[in-house]
């Protein structure tokens, strides 16, 4: 017993970095997710036909490929291909930490466009008509009137997100990334003692998620627009 | 008339949906300073032809002058432009929920306009002073009363000092008790001189104040005329009928 707690004890600096690496991974891959799902909801609601096909086939895409074979078609395919370009040399593509955020964000985006479209579509269609009579264009009425109540009604969606994504980012073990999961092994396999590193990861992943998904709840009542009493 | 006496200039406006035809052949003109009331049953084309009339649904066909100018749909930038100048009041107000009372009066001052914030500001205050709500600046529309959010919806719509003001059944979405503010500050703007076309179903309250009343039936306007002429005692209008079995229903003629 004394064994298992000292090679906890020693492995948990080097595990907590892991966390580290992990955490900036899962935020990395949500701003992607919300930079990138934002406009493929709003193509998805008010594109035309094109715009709407385009995004279908990305969610489709994104959605229907496992994270697993994504992280490697990225990694050993298109950066390692991409890195092989001369001018591209300087940008050091050919990262597994780049795969990862790049893998999870694209793959978020898919979902998180479609808990915005869901938000947007929830909105009475007087929003929109109020704001076009007044004279606003289409793009202002949608990053003035639209966007500013279906990112809020989204929140929710989004937590839920974050604790799928941080989950999923243990893949990224499977490229090299030293997160919580690759550590987990390393340590494993010079200790001898998988089961307590495993649940000290499991704990570690579930601090991540509780921290998150508070953070976001507040976020949630801190914008919440007043009058609404849910 | 005179021609320069002319704001609005509506002809042949019709729209279907599918194979029903919800608008046919709306044409009319209206003076500066007047208004117009549109009445009639449900369904009847009322709430189409105000939305028709700025293009908030696209009419298949027809044509629009605001102050001897054609409107031209086509163009994006002249639309707005024209829609600047249109104020439109919805029956269920419309209010952008995440902002509160200033805000919703200032946002197009802002984003539409671009004047500056202090000015827009002070703009949208006087605007709410005007419908008596200067003190509820600060509250979100799901902190005010039907009666408040339809005053503010009506300050949001002036303060883009609009050549005409649309008011789609402004107080239909009412409690009986709320009717009555939103209706004196219609009043206090009909006598200020706003030009408006108002579809309702207050039809002695408006009658005080039209210059003429539209009654439309089916998607077209099938009387026109001045209050007095459709519904004077000798009358045997369609307008008349429809209003006596309003104010039968209602069980008072008298809002």
């Amino acid at each position: 017993m004394p064994d298992i707690l000292t090679a906890i004890w020693e492995a948990l600096p080097f595990m907590l970095s892991g966390a580290w690496v992990n955490a900036v991974l899962i935020v990395g891959a949500m701003l992607v997710g919300l930079m990138l799902g934002v406009p493929l909801a709003v193509g998805q609601v008010y594109g035309c036909k094109p715009v709407r096909r385009v995004v279908q086939i990305y969610v489709w895409a994104f959605r229907g490929v496992p994270i697993l074979v994504q992280l490697y078609l990225f990694y050993f395919g298109i950066l390692a291909w991409a890195s092989s370009i001369p001018w591209l040399g300087w940008a050091h593509l050919e990262s597994p930490f780049l795969a990862a955020v790049l893998v999870l964000g694209l793959t978020s985006a898919a979902y998180q466009s479609q808990i915005f479209r869901g938000a947007i579509l929830s909105l009475p269609a007087g929003q929109f008509k109020a704001a076009r009579a007044l004279g606003m264009s289409d793009a202002t009425a949608i990053t003035t009137i639209i966007l500013p109540q279906a990112l809020r009604l989204s929140i929710p969606g989004w937590s839920n997100e974050y604790s799928i994504l941080l989950k999923d980012s243990a893949l990224a073990f499977s490229v090299g990334v030293m997160e919580v999961m690759a550590r987990t092994r390393a340590v494993a396999s010079t200790t001898h003692q998988p089961l307590p590193l495993s649940i000290l990861a499991g704990i570690i992943f579930f601090a991540l998620t509780w921290v998150g998904v508070k953070a976001l709840l507040a976020l949630e009542k801190k914008v919440r627009i007043p009058g609404y009493s849910h | 008339m005179n021609d320069s006496d002319i704001i609005l200039k509506v002809e042949g406006l019709s729209k279907a949906f599918g194979n029903k035809p919800v608008l046919q052949d709306a044409t009319f003109t209206q003076r500066r300073g007047t208004l117009k009331v549109l009445v009639g049953p449900s369904g009847g084309g009322k709430s189409t032809l105000l939305q028709c009339i700025n293009y908030l649904i696209p009419p298949d066909q027809g044509r629009v002058w605001l102050d001897g100018r054609q409107i031209n749909p086509k163009s994006r930038r002249e639309l707005s432009a024209y829609r600047q100048e249109v104020g439109m009041i919805f029956q269920d107000f419309n209010l952008f929920d995440h902002l509160n009372a200033l805000e919703n009066v200032r946002i197009a001052l802002l984003k539409v306009k671009g004047m500056a914030k202090a000015a827009a500001t002070e703009r949208a205050m006087a605007e709410l002073a005007r419908v008596g709500l200067a003190g509820k600046a600060d509250l979100y529309p799901a902190q005010l009363s039907g009666g408040q959010k339809q005053r503010v919806s009506i300050a949001r719509a002036l303060a883009m000092d609009p050549k005409v003001l649309l008011l789609d059944e402004p107080t239909s979405a009412l409690d009986p008790e709320l009717i009555g503010e939103v209706l004196t500050v219609i009043k206090d703007l009909a006598q200020a001189g706003i030009t408006m076309i108002m579809a309702t179903h207050q039809i002695s309250f408006s009658a005080s104040l039209a210059d003429e009343f539209l009654f439309m039936e089916k998607g077209r306007i099938v009387e026109h005329g001045s209050p007095a002429e459709l519904l004077g005692k000798d009358c045997c209008s369609r307008t008349q009928a429809f209003c006596a079995k309003l104010s039968e229903l209602a069980g008072d003629a008298g809002q």
